[in-house]
């Protein structure tokens, strides 16, 4: 009986924490005259025009702005999985002089907060004539190819940690270098960790809003999160469809990568306390 | 492997590597042979702390001494001396306002968002079927809840004629206009907050996994009941846990932007009631231009960050209890 009632009590939870995403979806389907009258989880009159019409809300549609996202969010991947690897490695498997000082500068920049570094960022990377500038992705882009979120380089070295030595050892016993160790043994199996990296990271980059309303100033180069705000400026009865709509397809890959990678996710921030 | 104690090892400087592992009879001339392979593939994380981390810094650290404008070149930034910070302090009254905003999110949210982690990890805590699902779907928000889209749907729910004054309706109240009520408004971000709670949740999960259940039973032996086990077992081997989660969530909470950017149109209204810390920040460095002085409130808020760490791990020495998890 006591079981019985603790499943009761979750479920109450969780519906109570679903209710919202559900009322999304439900909301993005519903007329302009129901989203004002139906207070209901379902719309009674399937509206799929909501779509369409945000769609092309804007001088530049959807997709172009969906697609601007994909390719920041595929490039981060690639920078943050290639470049943290590289860190980690040199970090969790190599001597070198002064490898403990650089390695708890690294653990103390884990600390700093991002909105701290955007301004002096913003301040450098504009004197560079990044900002607005012919590809103006390059401030999104290039720190990601330097390793500078240290959650990863850190995750990879905790997880490289799990490596047995003896396989490093063997290696170079054979006289292995560094570079081909890293290559036939660490690379091969990091995998795990690139994964969660990517997965992370891609995630991460997709919700991000403030670096990407900071650096993109021109429409056709916003990503869908910068995209979605110009919503919030026409709040008419008209609009709140098509802005669920809008809304609903943003949250869609995160969604599927939850479903894909769920129990990957879970035990990703438990490793090392990654937030979502 | 994946246990809660590699999350918290993260915060320890000495780190792992290889020279903690090495075995007695390595030479100590070989020690540092790998000093080119090792710098070779630590140069672009090299790079990117100077020229991303390091130099930015130092530059911003300069300008909040100047009235820097960033139209115009940097050589034309005007020392102004301790002007930025004196006038933050003495005479600014936004942003002050903005702190106290601030300091109230993070104090009530992020208590109730652990309480929550926590109560449901508990009522989660036991062998059944079916854990793995409502673990992930409690997780879920974690992963959508920081996004623009949600904070859209979020603001709306909280409108006058949003879904949650329609559910008050069925009860005959009369629900206010939430997110547009300066008495109301930071409340609806904080119940966003905490609707978030999945992710210290599955950490509080993990941690509850590894208090053994030895010690459970010893305690009832002792005829101790539900609520002293609770008490007594349960809290003091979880707590570096809540620890942990603490300081994670309390720097989170105080970096909250998207969800007061969307609810204020990036204003901070209505009244300022929304003006958090980094949306302030972001108006006087891009809207209003004045990086010289947002240069000046970012070192003050990375130092606050820094104090606020420091206390949290002072006072967490009275009430951590370390010495065991370390036997297990």
């Amino acid at each position: 009986m006591r079981g019985r009632l603790r499943l009761l009590v979750l479920i109450l939870i969780l519906l109570v924490v679903l209710y919202p995403l559900i009322w999304m979806v439900g909301t993005s389907f519903k007329s302009p005259e129901e989203i004002a009258s139906n207070i209901g989880l379902l719309p009674e009159s399937f509206t799929p025009g909501n779509f369409s019409s945000g769609w092309q809300k804007f001088d530049v549609n959807f997709g172009r702005f969906f697609l601007n996202s994909a390719m920041v969010s595929g490039l981060t991947v690639l920078g943050n999985t290639v470049s943290c690897l590289l860190a980690a490695y040199a970090f969790g498997r190599l001597r070198f002089r002064m490898r403990k000082f650089w390695f708890s500068i690294m653990i103390a920049t884990l600390l700093l907060p991002g909105h701290v570094l955007i301004i002096p960022q913003y301040i450098l990377f504009r004197n560079l004539g990044w900002v607005g500038g012919e590809w103006p992705y390059l401030p999104l882009l290039v720190p990601q190819f330097l390793a500078t979120e240290a959650f990863f380089v850190f995750l990879m070295v905790q997880f490289m940690r799990g490596i047995p030595r003896e396989l490093d050892e063997a290696a170079k016993i054979d006289g292995a270098s560094p570079y081909s160790i890293f290559q036939h043994v660490i690379l091969p199996l990091s995998r795990p960790a690139l994964v969660t990296t990517a997965i992370f990271s891609f995630i991460w980059t997709w919700n991000d809003f403030f670096r990407q309303l900071v650096f993109l100033s021109e429409l056709q180069d916003y990503t869908a999160p910068v995209a979605l705000t110009l919503f919030i400026d026409s709040t008419s009865e008209s609009s709140v469809g098509p802005m669920f709509a809008m809304s609903l397809l943003s949250l869609i890959p995160v969604f599927l990568f939850f479903v894909a990678f769920q129990r990957m996710l879970v035990e990703g921030i438990n490793t090392s306390g990654l937030k979502g | 492997m994946t246990t809660v104690r590699t999350a918290q090892s993260r915060i320890d400087p000495a780190g792992p590597g290889p020279a903690d592992q090495q075995g007695p009879g390595h030479r100590r001339g070989k020690r540092h042979s790998e000093n080119l392979p090792g710098y070779l593939f630590l140069s672009p994380w090299l790079i990117g702390l100077l020229a991303i981390t390091a130099v930015p810094m130092l530059l911003s650290l300069y300008l909040s001494f100047t009235d820097y404008d960033v139209l115009t070149p940097l050589s034309e930034a005007n020392w102004v001396g301790w002007d930025n910070y004196r006038q933050m302090f003495t005479s600014d009254p936004t942003y002050w306002h903005a702190v106290q905003v601030t300091l109230t999110f993070a104090l009530v949210a992020v208590p109730l968002k652990l309480a929550a982690a926590l109560g449901v990890a508990l009522l989660l805590n036991r062998a059944m079927r079916g854990i793995g699902v409502f673990r992930g779907l409690f997780y879920l928000p974690s992963l959508l809840g920081g996004s623009v889209a949600l904070a859209i749907v979020w603001v709306s729910m909280f409108n006058r004629d949003g879904a949650f004054n329609s559910f008050l309706g069925l009860f005959g109240i009369e629900g206010a206009p939430w997110v547009n009520d300066p008495r109301w408004a930071l409340q609806t971000l904080m119940l966003l907050a905490i609707w978030q709670f999945g992710a210290p949740m599955v950490i509080f999960l993990a941690g509850l996994k590894q208090v053994p259940t030895e010690l459970y039973e010893a305690a009832s032996v002792d005829g101790a009941g539900r609520w002293r086990q609770f008490r007594n077992v349960t809290l003091p081997m979880l707590s570096p846990v809540i620890f942990f989660n603490l300081v994670l969530e309390t720097i989170n909470g105080f970096q909250g932007f998207t969800s007061a950017f969307v609810l204020s149109n990036g204003t901070g209204g209505p009244v300022d009631s929304t003006l958090m810390y980094t949306l302030n920040l972001y108006i006087k460095g891009f809207v209003e231009l004045d990086m010289g002085y947002a240069s000046a409130m970012a070192w003050v808020f990375l130092l606050a960050i820094g104090l606020i760490t420091v206390v949290l791990f002072r006072t967490g020495r009275f009430w951590v209890h370390y010495s065991d998890a370390e036997e297990h």
